[in-house]
């Protein structure tokens, strides 16, 4: 094995007995990835110079035994957070060229975790996608079949992880961009509860739903990852302030008498038929470990993706008003007065589906439909929060498939937003409830293409997240598969 | 219909988006798709439900009164993309 | 026709903290363009706003000195329109849940008594501020401002003329500067007024059609504007036209309002929550310990000092306007233990000499305790009035006591009855044409003895004194 194949755990066991360097850690993931990269696209820019002289740091930290939990670990970051003096795009020609003067909250804390940046990561632009289709950089691949996309909106991070271009990433979710693609690639990605991850310097997508978390290539790392990123930033007035306990400590523990929630309408029609049956087959496991699983009802999820998308884009509509030509980002070069460069400004520098989101959120908010669109929807959220409340009495994790279907090909969804829309319909109720969940790994359908197993907790127990997605891992036997590139 | 060209043309000055014609066809007809979708939260009886707008229920968020550091003005101007002097310039606003 | 004014005012107050409503940036005025900015106010991407505690607080002190109620919860909304000096697209305000509502404010117009309505008081930032080139299509943004705290505070349309607009304006405006909460400065603009006008005719309960007035910098330039208004509307009454909704702006130069050419679509703001800021909760708890500290307030300091120190409604209407000049009256007063002579020291020389120079009673070289030593020292008889006018402005200049004034110049009074004698007799020896003029029955002369005696005396004779003796030395003999 090749030492950018390696988790974090065992790249940390290596490090600290002297049976690697972080330099040759970093050497091997860039050397995979001049090899990979342009062919799956999952970088918008390298960070090859800083990761390099973080690995010359980092060996002279470990050598004076000044080890933090991610000394000499190279990770990807979606390039979705700011990173000071490090151009960040959020995927979109409106900012292609800016670079920010701070560090978001979560770069901070990996830096001082010993993290060594590998570059920023391909996404849908300001995360609006589920495809990682509409980067004004181009299209990221899947690597289990280039003709067919990773997932999205964090499909650069997801496919940097599975493809062996860094050891661990980080991906935003706002309404299932980790976990889709996460399932859609074949790696663990966690979406922690709202509040529980800094949102200080990701740029915003829908501030009430944005939750930042891991990729990584097994639960372990995850739980390593959050243990570094998890905890309450008094620069963000949503940050939760409790306590964070050391998720490694939940790696261990068995699952006996717990109770598994599986609800109905998440077994939808439409449903892959290969999906539905690794799901089946991953419940068993999880029988197998002592978990009585139940039947529940959520019953307002077929309302779910309605709400996300009155939501969502409201939310958004506001947050990219800032993107106006002035204070940063693209300006269209010729206009006639200020209304105009606007107008140019924006629409040139906006994709289609941004300016489509734009356009739907700007509309539920205005005047005449606010209640009709935007007050009905946050109600009916309500509801649908207190669906899961209603289980979480009686269940500890809810048990879903993260993904309809396996990956689809390049082009296929882009030009029916809706038929787009609905390959998030399993993930989204959870960032509108706010609760945390899991997508790992739980084999591959008839093609080679990796199916996802979703987890759901209740608000703040990512704990128990990781201890049953720990367990499934131990025990699901599943086949070791590595793409072929 | 639920959105007619005319609105998409309103929200769009409201946006400050502008589009060509074709596109404002297209973008009609898939807002009207979308909004079409959305016809079905009026299954559901909301009537004294509170509109949920945080996922998580938070309250008082504070900070002191005490000064921080401030951008000196070149890194406040460092990405603009038209800076003059100390000042961001823009085209006149017409009124 | 006989129209009535009604007239309802929006007054934006910025709040005397030392940062932005969001961030850390300093608010401090006047700093070079641009500098007073972060990525937060700057509305760089990523960033989330944290509420200043203190601007709550603030805002809490406006609403009890209103008579307001403070709302148990309150939250953040957002105000979406593009404008080059709103950085984020959208201004951070309160909407549907401001922090304080159904107030009120008294005014007084004539001796007559009226009470104005609050509609709300809310919290939001302030705009940046554009300049406009004079020779190119083009305008300077200089984000300083930008998130400034404010408060917003909306009345009802309860006045019915200029004057009491004038006179509503000019209590928020003390108010708020006695509260130490904002500055109150209108020309750099910390305190602004819209209005909002319409005319109805009299005995209508109904509301006209109303203009919006804007760009008014004074008091001066809000009456003014206001009863430009107000016979601009009546003239398009009268005349048979309809009065167009609109906005306004006041133009100093010509004494005019002008229309802002309706170019605004008609607004559609789309406010909806903050997504990014939490809903506040003010308990019980936190309004009883704002109220706890809040200072005396003009009105009841006013009819204190009527009472107190009986001085007339106008003197305690000029020692109040500001909470610095009647803590220094104040002080004088108790000091002195002769509160109508500390009143006209105050209202007199004192405030005379500070206006001559534009400054403020804080910045007064004369302490309270010093005046206070000089009015005792014109009671015991050590110096006269007249004395004591020199000396106040000796006091002023240089900051010295009274005392070591007096000493320094040799002012000490004669009070010496055989010294004054002499000196009456020297003066009566040297005069005996006027002594008997004076003695003939024309007692005008006794002005000139006196007169000349001071001049003896280089003005530092007792006038009483001199008075007793020289009656009784004149017709003495």
């Amino acid at each position: 094995m090749e030492l950018n194949q390696l988790t974090i755990h065992e790249l940390q066991n290596r490090l600290r007995a002297g049976e690697a360097t972080a330099l040759e850690i970093v050497q091997a993931l860039f050397k995979r990835i001049e090899t990979v990269e342009s062919r799956l696209k999952a970088y918008i820019s390298l960070m090859k110079e800083d990761a390099f002289e973080g690995a010359i740091r980092a060996d002279e930290a470990i050598k004076k035994g000044d080890i933090n939990p991610l000394t000499g670990i190279p990770i990807a970051l979606k390039d979705i957070y700011c990173t000071k003096g490090v151009r960040t795009t959020c995927g979109s020609r409106i900012l292609h060229n800016y670079i920010p003067p701070y560090n978001a909250t979560v770069v901070e804390k990996l830096q001082q975790a010993g993290a060594i940046f590998t570059g920023k990561t391909n996404m849908d632009e300001f995360a609006m996608g589920s495809s990682t289709e509409t980067s004004f950089f181009g299209a990221t691949r899947n690597p289990w079949d280039p003709e067919r996309i990773p997932g999205g909106s964090s499909g650069g991070s997801a496919v940097a992880v599975a493809a062996d271009e860094c050891i661990a990433a980080l991906g935003s979710d706002t309404g299932g961009s980790i976990r889709q693609p996460a399932a859609l690639c074949g790696v663990v990605g966690m979406k922690p509860t709202y509040g529980r991850v800094s949102r200080f310097g990701l740029i915003a997508f829908a501030s009430s739903l944005d939750q930042i978390g891991p990729f990584t290539k097994d639960v372990e790392d995850c739980a390593i990852i959050m243990n570094c990123i998890a905890g309450y930033d008094p620069k963000e007035s949503t940050s939760v302030p409790a306590d964070v306990p050391d998720y490694r400590d939940f790696l261990s523990r068995d699952i006996k008498g717990w109770t598994i929630g599986v609800p109905k309408e998440y077994f939808i029609e439409g449903i892959d038929p290969e999906v539905e049956q690794a799901v089946r087959q991953a419940i068993k496991v999880v029988e197998g470990l002592g978990a009585k699983t139940r039947d529940v009802s959520l019953p307002r999820t077929k309302y779910c993706l309605a709400v996300y998308y009155i939501v969502a884009p409201a939310e958004a509509s506001s947050n990219l008003a800032r993107y106006d030509g002035i204070k940063y980002g693209y300006r269209t070069p010729d206009s006639l007065d200020l209304l105009d460069m606007y107008k140019k400004s924006r629409s040139d520098g906006f994709g289609a589906e941004v300016k489509r989101r734009i356009m739907l959120g700007t509309y539920a908010l205005s005047s005449g439909y606010y209640d009709a669109y935007y007050k009905k929807a946050s109600q009916v959220r309500a509801l649908i929060k207190q669906d899961f409340d209603e289980v979480f009495r009686t269940c500890d994790i809810i048990l879903t498939p993260t993904t309809p279907t396996p990956a689809f090909k390049l082009g296929e969804k882009t030009d029916d937003p809706l038929q787009m829309y609905l390959s998030d319909i399993l993930t989204i109720s959870a960032n509108l409830a706010g609760i945390p969940g899991i997508s790992v790994p739980c084999g591959f359908s008839g093609s080679g293409l990796p199916i996802g197993l979703q987890f759901l907790a209740s608000h703040f127990e990512e704990g128990k997240l990781m201890q049953i997605a720990s367990a499934y891992e131990k025990n699901a036997n599943l086949e070791k598969r590595r793409p072929h590139l | 219909m639920k959105i007619t060209k005319k609105e998409v043309e309103y929200v769009a000055h409201l946006a400050r988006l502008e589009f060509a014609e074709e596109e404002k066809e297209k973008f009609t007809s898939q807002l009207n798709d979308i909004l079409m979708y959305m016809e079905m939260l009026n299954q559901i009886d909301t009537a004294g439900v509170e509109p949920m707008s945080h996922a998580i229920a938070q309250k008082n968020a504070f900070r002191e009164d005490s000064i921080g550091e401030s951008l000196d003005n070149e890194a406040a101007l460092a990405n603009a993309p038209d800076p003059r002097g100390d000042f961001f310039r823009v085209p006149k606003v017409i009124e | 026709m006989k129209y009535e004014a009604v007239i309802g005012l929006e007054v934006h107050a910025q709040l005397l903290t030392d940062t932005k409503i969001f961030c850390n940036c300093s608010t401090k005025f006047g700093a070079a363009p641009n500098s007073h900015t972060c990525p937060i106010c700057l509305g760089m991407p990523g960033v989330l706003p944290v509420l200043n505690k203190k601007v709550v607080e603030y805002a809490i002190k406006m609403g009890l000195a209103t008579h307001c109620r403070i709302n148990a919860q309150c939250s953040f909304a957002r105000k979406n329109y593009f404008y080059p000096d709103l950085p984020k697209g959208y201004q951070i305000s309160q909407y549907a849940e401001p922090l304080a509502e159904f107030g009120h404010v008294d005014i007084e117009i004539n001796g007559e008594k009226k009470a104005i309505g609050i509609t709300r008081i809310h919290m939001e930032e302030d705009a940046g501020k554009l300049l406009h080139d004079e020779h190119n299509p083009v305008s300077y943004v200089d984000l300083n401002r930008t998130g400034v705290p404010l408060i917003e505070i909306v009345s009802e349309p309860d006045m019915r003329s200029a004057e009491e607009a004038a006179a509503y304006l000019k209590r928020l405006h003390e108010i708020l500067v006695y509260l130490e909460i904002c500055d109150g400065n209108m020309e750099e603009g910390s305190f602004r007024c819209d209005a909002n006008i319409s005319l109805r005719p009299w005995g209508e309960t109904a509301f006209g059609i109303r203009t919006e007035l804007k760009n008014m910098n004074s008091f001066r330039n809000v009456q003014r504007a206001l009863e430009y208004e107000i016979k601009r509307q009546q003239y398009i009454l009268d005349d048979g036209g309809e009065v167009v909704q609109e906005t306004r702006l006041w133009e100093d130069g010509q004494g005019v309002t002008h229309s802002m050419r309706s170019k605004e679509e008609a607004h559609d703001y789309r406010y909806f929550p903050d997504p990014d800021l939490v809903p506040i909760d003010i308990g019980r708890d936190w309004v009883d310990e704002v109220e706890k500290n809040l200072p005396e307030l003009p009105l009841a300091k006013r009819e204190r000092f009527m009472g107190e120190y009986q001085i007339s409604a106008y003197d305690a209407g000029v020692l109040t306007v500001s909470r610095a000049l009647a803590d220094y009256f104040e002080e004088v007063a108790k000091r002195s233990g002769k509160p109508k002579i500390a009143a006209n020291w105050v209202m007199g020389d004192i405030l005379k000499f500070l206006n001559e120079e534009k400054k403020d009673i804080k910045d007064c070289p004369i302490t309270p305790s010093a005046l206070a030593d000089l009015i005792g020292l014109i009671d015991k008889g050590t110096i006269s009035g007249k004395m004591a006018k020199d000396v106040v402005e000796q006091m002023y200049q240089t900051g010295k006591a009274p005392t070591a004034i007096i000493e320094e110049k040799g002012m000490v009074q004669i009070t010496d009855e055989s010294t004054l004698s002499k000196i009456i007799s020297e003066v009566i020896e040297a005069n005996p044409e006027q002594v008997a003029q004076y003695r003939s029955g024309k007692e005008k002369v006794f002005g000139f003895f006196v007169g000349q005696i001071m001049k003896a005396t280089q003005g530092k004779a007792n006038p009483k004194i001199i008075n007793d003796l020289l009656k009784k030395m004149l017709t003495k003999s």
